[in-house]
């Protein structure tokens, strides 16, 4: 039996438009998104345009100045660090470890967060009541500190540090998705969902959390930023990502007594920390204005 | 003169897939201490065209017409605080959902007087004898103890007399009615209805019901505005509407009803409303119209005393309702 | 003869409603003792305003929940005492529900074809091609083109996706299909449209329908038997004809008369209820319709009245029972 109905690609095209169409609304966004693009355009091809290898060490070229300034270099055009390190590429590459920190923070969070907020909603009772205090706690405890004693319990590095961090954001993602579901359930179609036999996984999974997704997303793009925030952060503070590896932070970190020598050392990481996570909140805003159905007007 | 005076008023909206005309040329005019009842389906575009009048439109909306007078007033020109003064005061108006129109963080007594210090100044307490003088015009029991209470915990015929008590708080000379009693009961819409029509000969107003309820419209009002699609197709004074509709619009929806069936199946109109991609070259009725000719539905017709159609029915098919 | 599909018997339902931790939980009544026979082909209309019980009584029949007490059976099973799994499923089967909301009803994130298809997938065992084969059958029964097939529901009107819904609980062949208020959310005109698809539908697969309304109109033209229904009691019930020309109880009269009408030739005798609708957390003492009753009297106040018949139909009313009125 054919369907010669119209095929589904059509009604995808239809939704993209209808999305880009509330996106577009804001300028901001658009900008957010254009800088973004661009990121990651630049974290896929780090290898490709970065000039040098961000390990690789020019001792005799050692803390230069950016190119405009009297003495720099056009080769190194950020400048180097302490050890004659190419800034620029350093900050190309960190710019990977940001992304990836941020995107795998992000997912851990949301999976294990959407899940245990559909359930706590879902079932209610003694689980609900369970997993909503153990949330409770880990939110009562200022993040970055959690963080700092969950990497110090399972040791440094950027890895562990990711974990730690996205155990701190899971309350939050849990708490969105337990009121959506708490609003979806007594809604007509899950009742209906409900008369026709459908078992309670089905109607968890298949009825109700595609409802709830919109907020979560939100949440998740600015997570990301924070995320990378925080990942800056603990890498900082010297309980991420361990030196040489050119995070962000980590950068910022050990180039931290060259701070009045040599300043661009340090202000070129923090300003692409800056304007990251600018983008990401830019788009993050946009992307709750396009998908709040309240807000659509026409 | 006529207390409202609008003449082709247009709007349209700026959606993802173009622009909407919700509002398409129509005429309408108030006198003073008339009721007039607006009537039509979804998409007709009843509830954009008052709202328009009031400035109530979102950002998407472009508002044109050639004029739009209220006691002489242009409405169109104004800017936002001198339409301020007149929304609200002199023209006001009631929603259909009396839940969620009021604010649910602020007692009944706090936003009734709050309208009449917007409009008249002073200080809010000042008003509360006027707020309890208010409560029991509409028919709210123990008025004085009510002023406390919250919009839930009044039930929705309570919450629809809240807000006709603070909508004729400042008198006004225009009072705009959409879909009040739809959401209600039907014995506390018959109830709703009698105060609205009370207050209206009590305070001297001008009423204009909104409302797709055709049988609400013949015990109620004294002039009717068919709409359909955006378009004015039908006015005509109440009774000579229900006796003997001109527009084949008019006189199917009115054989649609199910008083007006005769055997089992009811006489339902075929098709949809144009919506805005399928909107007819001639006439917006014609590929749903009985009568519909060649001509239907490759001109659209012109407006012949307040009839918009190209062979207005001067002998209609209108059932009439059987009498008991 | 038709076949008798659904017994109801005094079927009452009371949620407990805590109102603080150290105050005991108050009953709410929400049913309280309705009662009804259905049959194959035929049309049984519950009337009544908020609180009345409808929609609870709709939830008792389609067995989302379960009755505090009381009989029911559907098809011949009796609900309350089977607790074999494959006869609850078959019985689900037998009764599905049309919402009122047509924009809630249906799942905003599912195709169209695919919320449809949602009975079929659950319930069978049937192959994709199959059960898209039996979608397609049904969306074009109740009006619908293939193509709709991929789309989404906030693509679609009021019109239409009641008609999806009709369709999608029509899929598993249905004898009972219960109504709750489906056309009360669309305008007049495609109002007519469903109702002649209904009545259609009725006649074609031979389909019982419970139909819940506050609409007179719409009822007077639908049903065979009506229940009119205020505070979770039934008040009146009987053949449509007999309640529409011949009104027993004082509610039901005052209902009929606060219906308006676009016959303006007829002057009605307007019966004005005073007050509010009682919430059913705190009912009047005595008959619950006693404090906005034209003819109440003194024992109204203190003894709830039973239904007792009247020529073809029957009341619950001490006006009519003493003789009153």
């Amino acid at each position: 039996m054919n369907l010669s109905a119209v095929s589904s690609k059509s009604t995808l095209n239809q939704q993209l438009k209808e999305f880009w169409f509330y996106f577009s609304v804001s300028k901001t966004a658009v900008a957010g998104l254009v800088f973004l693009v661009l990121v990651v355009f630049v974290a896929l091809f780090a290898d490709v345009i970065s000039p040098h290898e961000p390990a690789e060490q020019y001792r005799q070229f050692a803390k230069l100045p950016p190119a405009w300034k009297e003495g720099g270099q056009m080769q190194f055009f950020l400048g180097t660090d302490y050890a004659g390190r190419d800034m620029l590429s350093r900050i190309i590459h960190g710019s990977r470890l940001s992304l990836l920190a941020g995107a795998i923070v992000v997912v851990l969070s949301l999976s294990v967060g959407v899940f245990l907020g559909l359930v706590a909603g879902y079932r209610g009772g003694w689980l609900e009541t369970i997993i909503m205090r153990v949330m409770d706690t880990i939110m009562a405890v200022p993040g970055l500190l959690l963080a700092l004693v969950m990497v110090a319990i399972l040791g440094p590095g950027l890895l562990n540090a990711m974990v730690a961090i996205a155990i701190t954001y899971t309350p939050y993602f849990v708490r969105l998705t337990r009121a959506s579901t708490l609003s979806e359930l007594n809604r007509d179609y899950v009742t209906a969902s409900k008369m026709t036999g459908a078992s309670s996984t089905r109607l968890m999974f298949v009825s109700i959390l595609p409802n709830c997704m919109a907020p979560v997303i939100v949440q998740g793009t600015l997570s990301f930023s924070t995320a990378i925030l925080d990942t800056a952060a603990l890498g900082f503070l010297g309980m991420g990502a361990q030196a040489p590896t050119p995070e962000w932070g980590t950068l910022i970190a050990e180039n931290r007594d060259l701070i009045l020598n040599a300043p661009w050392t340090v202000t070129f990481p923090g300003i692409a920390i800056l304007l990251a996570v600018l983008a990401i909140n830019l788009v993050g805003d946009g992307l709750r204005d396009a998908l709040d159905p309240k807000l659509k007007r026409s | 003169m006529a207390l409202l005076e609008i003449t082709n008023l247009t709007v349209e909206f700026a959606t993802v897939t173009g622009s909407l005309r919700a509002v398409d040329g129509i005429n309408l005019s108030v006198d003073e201490r008339e009721i007039l009842a607006i009537v039509g389906e979804s998409g007709s575009g009843k509830s954009v065209a008052m709202l328009a009048l009031m400035g109530l439109l979102p950002w998407t909306a472009k508002v044109s017409a050639d004029s739009m007078l209220f006691d002489g007033k242009d409405l169109l020109g104004m800017n936002d605080k001198q339409r301020r003064k007149i929304i609200g005061k002199d023209i006001s108006m009631i929603f259909q959902e009396p839940m969620t129109s009021l604010n649910p963080c602020f007692t009944v007594g706090y936003q009734i007087t709050e309208v009449l210090c917007q409009h008249f100044g002073g200080k809010r307490r000042s008003y509360n004898n006027r707020a309890i003088e208010l409560l029991n015009q509409v028919g709210i029991p123990a008025a004085e103890s009510r002023l406390n209470s919250y919009p839930h915990q009044l039930s929705g015929g309570m919450c629809q007399r809240v807000m006709i008590a603070m909508m004729i708080a400042c008198q006004p000379k225009l009072l705009i009615a959409d879909e009040p009693t739809t959401a209600l009961d039907v014995t506390i819409q018959a109830q709703i209805l009698e105060l609205l029509i009370e207050l209206q000969k009590s305070h001297g107003m001008a009423l204009v019901l909104i409302t797709h309820d055709m049988a609400v419209v013949a015990e109620t009002a004294e002039r009717v505005v068919v709409l359909y699609a955006g378009q004015q197709v039908e006015q005509r004074k109440a009774k000579k509407l229900f006796e003997n509709p001109k527009h084949p619009y008019s006189e199917a929806l009115l054989n649609a009803l199910p008083e007006r069936a005769q055997d089992k199946l009811l006489n339902a109109i075929p098709g949809v409303v144009p919506g805005q991609m399928d909107r007819p070259q001639g006439c917006l009725f014609s590929p749903r119209c009985s009568y519909a000719q060649e001509v239907c539905r490759q001109e659209p017709p012109m407006l012949k005393d307040g009839i918009l159609c190209h062979f207005p029915l001067s002998q209609p098919k209108a059932i009439s309702v059987e009498s008991e | 003869m038709s076949v008798q599909l659904i017994k109801a018997r005094d079927l009452h339902k009371y949620y407990s409603i805590k109102s603080g931790y150290l105050q005991p939980s108050k009953n709410l009544k929400a049913l309280a003792g309705a009662g009804f026979d259905l049959y194959a082909g035929k049309t049984l209309a519950v009337v009544g305003e908020s609180g009345c019980g409808k929609s609870t009584l709709a939830r008792l029949l389609t067995m989302i929940e379960k009755p505090t007490s009381g009989q029911l059976s559907i098809d011949g099973i009796d609900v309350a005492i089977t607790t074999d799994k494959s006869i609850k499923k078959q019985l689900r089967q037998s009764i599905q529900m049309v919402f009122q909301d047509p924009f809630g009803s249906l799942n905003p994130r599912q195709k169209i074809g695919n919320i449809i298809q949602e009975p079929l997938t659950i319930n069978t065992n049937l192959s994709t091609n199959e059960r898209h084969q039996k979608v397609l059958e049904m969306m074009e029964l109740v009006g619908l083109r293939k193509e709709h097939f991929q789309r989404y529901p906030h693509m679609f009107s009021g019109g239409q996706r009641q008609r999806v819904a009709i369709a999608r609980a029509l899929i598993l062949k249905p004898k009972v299909v219960v109504l709750d208020e489906p056309v009360s959310a669309l305008d007049v005109s495609i109002q007519a449209q469903v109702i002649n698809l209904l009545i259609e539908l009725q006649q074609e697969l031979g389909l019982a329908y419970v139909f819940i309304s506050h609409d007179l109109s719409v009822v007077r033209h639908i049903a065979d038997e009506i229940l009119v229904m205020y505070l979770g009691k039934p008040v009146e019930q009987g053949p449509s004809e007999v309640i529409f020309n011949n009104p027993k109880h004082p509610y039901t009269q005052a209902l009929l008369s606060a219906t308006p009408s676009t016959n303006i030739n007829i002057k009605r005798q307007r019966i004005k209820l005073t007050g509010e609708l009682p919430s059913p957390i705190n009912p009047p003492t005595g008959c619950a319709f006693n404090p906005r009753c034209q003819h109440a009297h003194k024992s109204c106040k203190i003894s709830e009245p039973i239904m007792e018949t009247y020529g073809e139909s029957q009341a619950a009313c001490l006006a009519l029972d003493e003789g009153r009125i």
